[in-house]
């Protein structure tokens, strides 16, 4: 009787060995997305990962596995998300991570991705300093990628742009630039005040303010009084308050730059339409087929959710893709092997073609920009709609400010 | 020019203070309660007139309406179910019931704006103006909104005056606050009381911030700040007193203005604070106060 039970408890044990490699091999890939999700940018991240999970998965998954999505709120917090990141890693055991749209929440976390080996991106902070620290520390950094614009990028664009709009269709010559205190502002401030002047918007003031300002009556009052033609703008945390004020302090020159609030399609009515007129930088908009894959991602994303994708939705979704190549390419979840393939990624997704700089750019791991990759566009909204009004080739629609707007002779 | 503009921005927001805090001095100079949950109940105030004039397309009227509800509602609950329950517990010594009355109203305001948050995101809702367009006063460009900011905040507290020494019912409130035992012996009923100052807090808190969701937009974020706002002009007029608190309001106010014009928009709370630190010092009373 005892031996009979030896036996059955020993063909048991034999039987679960065996049979756990297979049911390994039918476990899913699981991707962590960390994010804020009781804010509307961040709330996308997590949304547009779970649309390219089903799509995936829909077409059989990868190398035979599903993707899962396991979602963490870090609540803004670095401290949160880095709580969550090291249970992703070391609990969950998730096989990659998307993560965040502020930068001061990505930077806590990078030193954590070399130190755990977690493959990292991130669909929507800017600051320089993620890929610079890749650049300076690539043997323990490499596992982070940068799936947004850096800030000097997004100026650069920005600057294009107020070449082509301002300068020349408007015959704009003098610019105040208004951007937050936080850190993805600083290198893009550095860049805004070289390569405005260059683009032809001579910078006649520089304001920073407080994250945390309600009242922009005396900033606004201040950049009045320097009587710029033009307030290129750098917000992320701050928007929904400015533009509202702009807008009933009837400030008449244009809000035009970086305003990340403003890509959310719920920011006119959050705004009470205060926001016609504003221009705004994107990478994709749901109105321009940047990509075949945009406007049907866009259109896929109001159906499931009920309103248009943030900014950092549409990268979101082709991380998901991204690292499910990544994955296909390495064989398997073996973080090193996913770096090296990820680092070979040709893809066109929502918002271009993506390949990603090498270790030795300053900009290591992040996105290529320029024509044939990423290029941006510049969008307004006008009675309602965001609608792309650069490049010219793409847009889709001329500018249109409100009537209290002075603009240039 | 620029002094001009100080003291009309000035006096806006100085107003919209001085609603604020009324309130909440009228609550803590009658029934004793620092209520913590005051700017989470404004956050709500503002984003229901947000959410109601928006979604259901009814006006900014009847969304303010909504919001001075909703208000209402919260102040309610917040006495019925977070205040009373520990001020009649039998288990918290009399001693601690302050303190945890403190720390009742705390988490009742952050369970607030975590709904907030939840139910409508942290992004900053603002409130359709009652009135759109811009005004020249000597050559400053003034929005209409602000200038009925100003206006409607002194109507509310002009009302309020009338209601507390000219009325019966305002009078026991007075009465209440000076002396709830004789008052009791007067053969008055202090909870009806009680519940009378928590409506009329329920409505000043809802006003103030629908008004405020109208000049300059409410986030999930701002519930801490506004308490904090109010705790600060309360404690520089001095513990319970409504004119203390107004005086304050001002102080406030226009030093706020007057740093973000002169000296930087991202230090324009710090000399406040320096200054209340320095009352705390040497005058811990307040500018008013009678304890």
């Amino acid at each position: 009787m005892r031996v009979s039970h030896r036996v059955g408890a020993m063909g048991a044990a034999l039987g679960f060995a065996l049979a756990a490699p297979s049911a390994q091999a039918a476990d899913p890939i699981k991707i962590g997305v960390i994010a804020e999700t009781s804010a509307i940018s961040g709330v996308g991240i997590p949304n547009a990962a779970k649309m390219a999970a089903e799509e995936i998965n829909k077409a059989g998954g990868v190398n035979g596995r599903m993707i899962e999505i396991v979602d963490y709120d870090d609540h803004n917090s670095a401290v949160d998300a880095v709580r969550a990141f090291q249970r992703a890693a070391q609990q969950d055991k998730v096989s990659a991570v998307i993560a965040s749209y502020i930068s001061e929440v990505v930077l806590a976390l990078e030193p954590w991705a070399g130190r755990l080996k977690m493959p990292l991106i991130t669909p929507g902070a800017a600051s320089n300093e993620i890929t610079k620290r890749v650049h300076d520390d690539y043997d323990h950094m490499k596992y982070v990628f940068h799936g947004y614009l850096a800030s000097t990028q997004i100026a650069d664009i920005v600057c294009e742009a107020a070449k082509s709009l301002m300068v020349n269709d408007l015959h704009m010559k003098t610019s105040v630039v208004m951007s937050e205190d936080a850190a993805w502002t600083i290198p893009l401030d550095e860049e805004y005040l070289k390569c405005l002047p260059t683009a032809g918007l001579k910078v006649l003031d520089h304001i920073r303010l407080s994250p945390d300002t309600t009242d922009f009556t005396p900033i606004f009052n201040k950049i009045e009084g320097d009587k710029p033609d033009v307030i290129v703008t750098g917000i992320s945390h701050v928007g929904v308050q400015p533009t509202v004020q702009w807008q009933q302090q009837q400030v008449p020159m244009p809000m035009y730059g970086v305003s990340s609030q403003a890509t959310n399609s719920t920011f006119w009515k959050d705004t009470n339409g205060a926001a016609d007129g504003v221009i705004f930088n994107m990478v994709a908009a749901p109105d321009v087929a940047v990509t075949p894959k945009t406007i049907p991602f866009a259109k896929a994303y109001q159906e499931k959710y009920g309103n248009l994708p943030g900014y950092a939705a549409y990268q979101s979704y082709d991380d998901v893709f991204m690292w499910a190549d990544a994955i296909r390419k390495a064989g398997g979840t073996d973080p090193n092997k996913m770096v090296e393939a990820m680092e070979k990624t040709d893809y066109v997704g929502t918002i271009g073609r993506v390949v990603f700089l090498p270790k030795t750019d300053t900009f290591a791991h992040g996105m290529r920009i320029g024509d044939g990759y990423i290029t941006g566009l510049m969008v307004q909204w006008q009675n309602g709609n965001p609608i792309t009004v650069w490049p010219g080739k793409v847009a889709t629609g001329k500018m249109v400010f409100p009537t209290f707007t002075k603009l240039a002779q | 020019m620029l002094a001009l503009q100080i003291l009309i921005d000035g006096f806006a927001i100085s107003s919209l203070y001085a609603l604020g805090a009324t309130g909440f001095t009228l609550i803590f100079g009658v029934s004793g309660v620092l209520n913590l949950s005051h700017g989470a109940i404004m956050v709500v105030a503002a984003v229901i007139a947000w959410w109601i004039a928006g979604t259901f397309g009814v006006g900014p009227y009847l969304g303010a309406l909504a919001g001075v509800g909703a208000s209402l509602a919260c102040a309610f609950f917040t006495y019925r179910v977070i205040v009373r329950p520990i001020q009649n517990s039998r288990a918290i010594p009399r001693e601690e019931k302050e303190i945890f009355v403190l720390t009742g109203t705390l988490l009742w305001g952050i369970m607030l704006q975590e709904a907030v948050a939840y139910l409508f995101t942290n992004n900053p809702k603002t409130v359709r103006p009652l009135v759109a367009g811009v005004v020249m006063i000597f050559g400053v460009r003034t929005p209409w909104n602000e200038i009925l900011t100003a206006a409607l905040s002194w109507a509310v507290i002009g009302l309020l005056y009338l209601l507390v020494n000219r009325t019966r019912t305002g009078k026991s409130l007075l009465a209440a606050a000076m002396n709830p035992r004789g008052l009791t012996l007067l053969g008055f009923e202090l909870s009806s009381i009680y519940v009378l100052v928590w409506a009329i807090y329920g409505v000043l808190a809802g006003i103030a911030g629908v008004l405020l969701g109208a000049f300059l937009g409410v986030s999930s974020d701002n519930a801490g700040t506004l308490t904090a706002s109010a705790f600060s002009i309360v404690v520089l007029g001095g513990l319970g007193s409504v004119s203390g608190s107004l005086m304050a309001a001002y102080v406030v106010g226009y030093l706020e203005t007057m740093t973000a014009y002169l000296v930087s928009p991202s230090i324009r709370t710090v000399p406040v604070l320096l200054l209340l630190v320095a009352v705390v010092y040497v005058r811990p009373q307040g500018l008013l106060g009678r304890r």
